[in-house]
């Protein structure tokens, strides 16, 4: 059976609609799971995609984090549920405090928009396990507030457990340690600026973002 | 009692602020010189219905550390004044 996946839609959300085609293209079942209600609805994964929730009202993720639908988000990943949130999900996720760290203004006060390249530095996580270590992929990125940050013990508890799973080869916007992306340490949630659902055909520019997505389903799948 | 309140949030110490070092860069191009560590932050005030001062300030502090400020990024300073803000 095709694994189920949610994306969350909150009022200022903007790539739900990628993130449902990337993931039916990819053989999965989509649906949204509206920010209102507390519900997973049942889904084997959840994306938390990107966009403005709320208007980016306060900070990035602030509001959004209060959202009904994030209680039952919370409750799904730390019952080992797949959470992957891209851009503005990666805000949502540090500010409901699913990831750890935040997410500052770029360095260079740049709103960067153009496609990077990212190494795989773990495969161990729900959004990189079919990919192989040391794979450069080409994913699109687009943000203003993406430059990662944390405090000193938590870069190296991050490093010490192998949480931090993309790195930027060349760091767009300042972000400590070239950090694109992170995982929890039950590694189920995963956070990343990068847009893998913008990168899923040769069409768009690069189908590196694929090998990501397809992940994804592969933990949905095991996690059903 | 009714209390005004303000809340200050800066970025903390060592967060890249561009903004606050944009405006310092562009001031020189008007002719101001010798401004230095241009900080941007926000202010936000309200006002708080509470029994005494001492519950309005740990009510306040305790939505400022959970909702008004990310931690990880951001400081706060906290004024309290009895009444309404004008």
């Amino acid at each position: 059976m095709a694994p189920r996946i949610g994306v969350v839609l909150f009022p200022g959300s903007n790539c739900e609609f990628d993130s449902l085609e990337a993931v039916r293209a990819l053989g999965g079942e989509g649906e949204i799971l509206w920010h209102g209600d507390a519900t997973t609805n049942g889904v084997d994964a959840v994306i938390v995609p990107g966009g403005f929730a709320h208007g980016d009202y306060l900070r990035p993720g602030a509001i959004a984090r209060f959202s009904p639908v994030m209680s039952a988000v919370t409750e799904f990943a730390r019952s080992g549920g797949p959470v992957v949130g891209i851009c503005n999900g990666f805000q949502v996720l540090t500010e409901a405090g699913l990831l750890p760290g935040a997410l500052q203004k770029n360095a260079g006060l740049k709103f960067v928009c153009t496609t990077v390249e990212l190494r795989v530095d773990s495969t161990n996580s729900a959004l990189t396990s079919e990919a192989n270590l040391g794979d450069v992929l080409r994913v699109p990125i687009n943000h203003f507030e993406g430059n990662y940050t944390c405090s000193a013990e938590t870069l190296a508890s991050l490093q010490a457990n192998d949480q931090i799973v993309l790195r930027y080869v060349d760091n767009p916007n300042g972000s400590v340690d070239d950090i694109a992306g992170i995982c929890n340490e039950g590694r189920n949630v995963v956070g990343l600026m990068p847009h893998p659902e913008r990168a899923i055909s040769d069409l768009l520019g690069s189908a590196d973002g694929v090998v990501l997505l397809r992940s994804l389903l592969a933990s949905a799948s095991v996690s059903v | 009692m009714l209390f005004s309140v303000q809340v200050e949030v800066t970025l903390r110490q060592g967060v890249a602020d561009p903004q606050g070092a944009t405006i310092e860069r562009s001031l020189p191009h008007l002719g101001f010189d010798g401004v230095k560590g241009v900080r941007v932050g926000k202010s936000i005030r309200f006002d708080l219905e509470a029994a005494d001062e001492a519950s309005a300030r740990a009510e306040v502090e305790d939505l400022t550390q959970r909702f008004l400020t990310n931690p990880v990024i951001e400081d706060s300073t906290i004024s309290i004044v009895a009444g309404a803000n004008a």
